[in-house]
């Protein structure tokens, strides 16, 4: 692991209107290294992520892309850094073909003429390398069931040779063997030195692929975790807050009392 | 595909019961790394029999294409010739291939915003701007005529650019702003146009010579013919062969020969139609100039960078702008290609009317452009499209137009029945979208 961090986030914050989603965060991913990002629901995970892929720009704070501050204002900032977004929502064009959808944003041309058979042809390698079995490269996308939605959506992301790949929820929407296969994916990107932000749930998906958890609660930080030598009940505490209630306040308290005693 | 691909003993539901089995091998034959194929997988029979279950299959599925057009034509063809023996006469079919060009051209610009999804209500007003232009400099001004067609159409060009910049940048509903446009347009028209009523065409000018030209010589209309069927095929056959080489399923020869076969057939007899019988005056320099600019339209559409991001945009603006998309700069360039387009049709209108007048554009100018593209199947609800809806859509107005013309019914009449088929063609937009969704094609 290189010392220099790919994509370091440095007290970042981010309001919309008066709802402070993101307060003073800090992230740091190097190369092949799986951080999965995780936290309840309105914690400001997807947030960040949208920070980072350039689709909201951040109100305060420093993003650092291997060592060095950047601006990122829009979504092609991000691209040509090499950041990958795959999102909850997919992003597709529905009236597109699997091909078109591949590529967007970054066709092959030659003088701004599309190249199709060469977009077909390694479509087709990528989806094979990928083990992506979907019925035709050439049907649009609306016909497409949720879970064949999902790996073009991851496939898209890998087409450009990305440095940092995002998955929002990869696996939210998807069955037992397609899960595993995202899985695989995962770790394939980790060992070509791809470095991986994962959001997800899924206690069960973290724990078997990522290095790292990092917790968001209400916008914030709330701990980084080794994935290795963590129990499941920290993390699932970092994620609630459970350890910060009247409960653990009052034990505290007590045991101090002792103590004094 | 092999005669592996046959079709199931039971067929798996009756919406789709041309589902084939299709076993690993079937796609390139016995080439050892075969990539697995879906089982789910709809592949084409070999053979005539394929085409006719593709085919049903895509009607069932609400992919009507150009199927309901090109059946009113068909409709529209022997009804009027019933009536009118003169119908399908030399002058009478050239009147329509003219009468289509300058408002097909338009339609062109429209059809681009409504794959983007939007609509311009100011295409008449923006041709009548571009007329006046034109008029004003070299008519009155004495500017140098090329000149001339050349600053009214860029004139166009900024107009448009102006509309897509308050949609795009400022946000305002393209359909306010056009609509705006649309009123202020005919003002800055009238204005140009000052005192005069109407400014004739100059005898002999360019602009005179856009729809009152033709090609007397018998070999420009074949010649093209001949070349477009050429062009065809071996753009056709390159690719072919180019999908071959890149070790993808490619056309099978039989399309290939089937399709040219249909193109060549349709070309040259309307190529015929134009030389050949009494009162022939030989290839309209309008319906030139119209095909050039459907053909230049489609390719950027279909076949640049510009046009998928049109599509793109038109499909999922939000998908585009993640992608990387300027999504702005997209929506500027469609409004400012239907404002040079409008502008461009509208020196066609005069050259028809005989010069530019305060009134040019105005009327059921827009409304026919609009109903052109819906007619030709180009959807309202963006995304779905295609450039040659522009050209169908006009030609079944102009015949309806021709036709009732020359059974002698009035205006009044003929506005009905235009409506009217542009209802229907609504109508089947929707429900073959509707139809679309459940069979889970959009």
């Amino acid at each position: 692991m290189s010392a220099t961090p790919v994509l370091a986030l440095r007290g970042v914050s981010k309001r919309f209107g008066a709802v402070q989603v993101l307060t003073d965060v800090d992230l740091e991913i190097h190369a092949g290294e799986v951080v999965a990002l995780v936290g309840d629901n309105g914690a400001g995970k997807s947030t960040l992520v949208k920070t980072i892929s350039g689709v909201h720009p951040i109100d305060e704070g420093v993003i650092e892309w291997e060592g060095r501050p950047v601006q990122l204002t829009k979504p092609h900032d991000a691209q040509n850094l090499g950041v990958a977004t795959v999102y909850q929502d997919l992003a597709l064009c529905d009236n597109l073909d699997v091909v078109a959808n591949l590529f967007l944003g970054s066709e092959l041309a030659s003088a701004s003429v599309l190249d199709e058979i060469a977009m077909e042809k390694r479509a087709r390698e990528l989806l094979d390398t990928l083990s992506i079995r979907i019925p035709s490269v050439r049907i649009p996308v609306a016909a497409l069931s949720g879970g064949q939605r999902q790996v073009v959506a991851i496939a898209r992301a890998l087409i450009g040779d990305p440095k940092i790949v995002i998955l929002d929820e990869p696996t939210a929407a998807l069955g037992v063997e397609q899960t595993a296969q995202v899985l695989d994916l995962v770790e394939r990107l980790r060992e070509r030195g791809h470095g991986v932000i994962l959001i997800s749930h899924n206690m069960a998906d973290v724990r078997a692929v990522a290095d790292k958890v990092a917790v968001l609660r209400l916008g914030r930080n709330n701990g980084v975790f080794d994935v290795a030598d963590t129990t499941h009940e920290t993390i699932i505490a970092a994620i609630t807050g459970a350890t910060d209630n009247a409960v653990t306040r009052r034990q505290a308290r007590t045991a101090a009392k002792e103590d004094a005693k | 595909m092999s005669d592996l691909a046959k079709t199931p003993k039971s067929p798996a539901d009756a919406g789709t019961d041309t589902t084939t089995q299709a076993p690993a091998a079937a796609v390139e034959g016995s080439a050892a790394p075969v990539p697995a194929v879906d089982p789910r997988l709809l592949v084409r029979e070999e053979g005539l029999k394929g085409y006719w279950t593709e085919f049903t299959r895509k009607i069932r599925g609400g992919e009507l294409g150009s199927l309901p057009v090109v059946l009113g034509l068909i409709v529209i063809a022997v009804v009027f010739q019933l009536q009118n023996s003169n119908f399908l006469s030399a002058s009478s079919v050239a009147n329509i291939a003219v009468y289509s060009s300058g408002l097909g051209i338009m339609a062109v610009g429209i059809v681009f915003v409504l794959i983007l999804g939007e609509i311009d209500l100011s295409m008449g007003s923006v041709a009548g701007v571009g007329a006046a232009v034109w008029a004003g400099l070299q008519v009155s001004n004495g500017t140098n005529e090329w000149l001339a067609i050349v600053l009214a159409v860029l004139t166009g060009t900024v107009i448009g650019a102006l509309h897509g910049f308050f949609f795009a940048k400022i946000g305002v509903p393209a359909f306010v702003v056009t609509l705006a446009g649309f009123l202020g347009w005919m003002g800055l028209q009238e204005w140009l146009m000052g005192g005069e009523g109407s400014i004739n065409t100059p005898s002999g000018s360019v602009v005179e010579n856009l729809t009152n030209y033709f090609f007397a010589d018998k070999i420009a209309a074949y010649g093209l013919a001949v070349l477009a069927v050429a062009v065809y095929l071996v753009s056709l056959l390159r690719d072919s062969s180019r999908r071959k080489a890149a070790q993808l399923p490619a056309r099978p020869v039989t399309e290939i020969a089937l399709r040219t076969a249909v193109v060549a057939v349709l070309v040259l007899a309307v190529a015929y139609v134009m030389n050949e019988p009494e009162g022939a005056r030989g290839l309209p320099l309008a319906l030139v100039l119209f095909l050039a600019v459907l053909v230049l339209a489609d390719f950027v559409a279909r076949r640049t960078v510009f046009g998928r991001k049109v599509f793109a945009v038109g499909g999922n603006a939000e998908a585009a702008r993640r992608a990387g998309i300027n999504v702005d700069l997209v929506r500027i360039s469609v409004f400012a290609i239907a404002g040079t387009l409008a502008a461009f049709g509208g020196l066609f209108i005069a050259s028809l009317s005989g010069g530019a007048t305060k009134s040019l554009g105005g009327g059921n100018t827009l409304m026919l452009v609009i109903a052109a593209a819906v007619i030709g199947g180009t959807s309202l609800f963006g995304g779905r499209g295609k450039v040659w809806s522009a050209l169908l859509g006009m030609i079944v107005i102009q015949s309806i137009q021709q036709g009732l013309n020359m059974i002698g019914m009035s205006n009044a009449i003929q506005n009905m029945i235009t409506g009217a088929v542009l209802l229907a063609a609504v109508v089947i937009d929707s429900v073959s979208r509707r139809t679309q969704k459940t069979a889970g094609r959009a």
